[in-house]
């Protein structure tokens, strides 16, 4: 029961604050937006069982992505923004096609059917450790999607600093 | 225990809502920031769907996409300074050099 409640709260926040980061005026509020966005997000991870996975929610996607977003925003100007239109002018076209995206997957849904289990059920899932079985499985089975993931996130970091390296001196004039 | 039906019901709606808002903001940034609401609906899928698998599978594919999503923002977010540096905006519809 208590987890029904729970699972509600949750996905009434995690719609609510997502509508509104996606109509917000402000840029900022939108992104405190997600930032509760994602913590619900980690409370149901929590009731799914994947306690790590929480912690790596809120560590590296409230704690490093959003605040990335936040020193990207405050360095572009945002003083004209909020007397702006925030919406492009064929904004009721994107509205009516998420619509009938989301109408059409959620229609999809019965017609679902869940594939074979796996060695993971949750009594021995708990009995290891959350932390310990992901684990397990990343280092031995996914080692090697592990390894290219570590390149893609070194790749990433070396083409976000040569992006945003100043090399021109005299900026483009926007005609 | 909750139906996993509901997980995958409000992981549509969430990536719908990112959708949305990736085909209707202006700003550069918050077209970003959709884009990881729609990752995150990605991930609840493959968190509950592992869940109710008795699988580690989707949690370790949950724990990459988090690692490609901070690799986007890094990249999408350099992108949007440079962007903004040459051309004074980071409005998608300013930015419309290549229309003839």
């Amino acid at each position: 029961m208590f987890t029904y409640l729970f699972f509600l709260y949750c996905a009434v926040m995690i719609i609510g604050t997502g509508l509104l980061a996606i109509t917000m005026r402000n840029p900022v509020h939108s992104v405190l937006m997600v930032l509760i966005l994602f913590f619900h997000m980690a409370g149901l991870y929590l009731i799914l069982g994947a306690e790590f996975l929480a912690a790596v929610q809120i560590i590296v996607y409230a704690g490093a992505i959003l605040v990335l977003y936040l020193f990207v925003l405050f360095l572009v100007s945002l003083r004209d923004e909020v007397k702006m239109d925030r919406f492009v002018t064929s904004a009721w076209l994107g509205r009516i096609i998420s619509a009938g995206l989301a109408v059409s997957m959620i229609a999809m849904l019965p017609t679902f059917v869940l594939g074979e289990k796996g060695h993971w059920p949750m009594a021995a899932v708990i009995k290891a450790t959350h932390t310990k079985a992901l684990g397990t499985e990343m280092y031995t089975t996914y080692i090697l999607p592990f390894e290219i993931a570590g390149l893609i996130l070194l790749i990433a970091v070396i083409g976000g600093l040569v992006l945003a390296k100043h090399d021109s001196p005299t900026p483009i004039k926007k005609s | 225990m909750i139906p996993l039906s509901w997980y995958m019901s409000l992981a549509a709606i969430l990536f719908a809502i990112g959708v949305c808002g990736f085909l209707t903001r202006r700003n550069l940034i918050m077209m970003f920031l959709s884009i990881e609401l729609m990752l995150n609906a990605v991930n609840l899928n493959m968190v509950a769907l592992s869940h109710y698998l008795d699988s580690m599978r989707g949690q370790v594919f949950t724990f990459f996409i988090i690692t490609v999503a901070a690799a986007e923002a890094a990249i999408g977010l350099g992108i949007a300074i440079t962007l903004y540096r040459s051309r004074k905006t980071i409005h998608v519809d300013e930015v419309n050099q290549l229309k003839g």
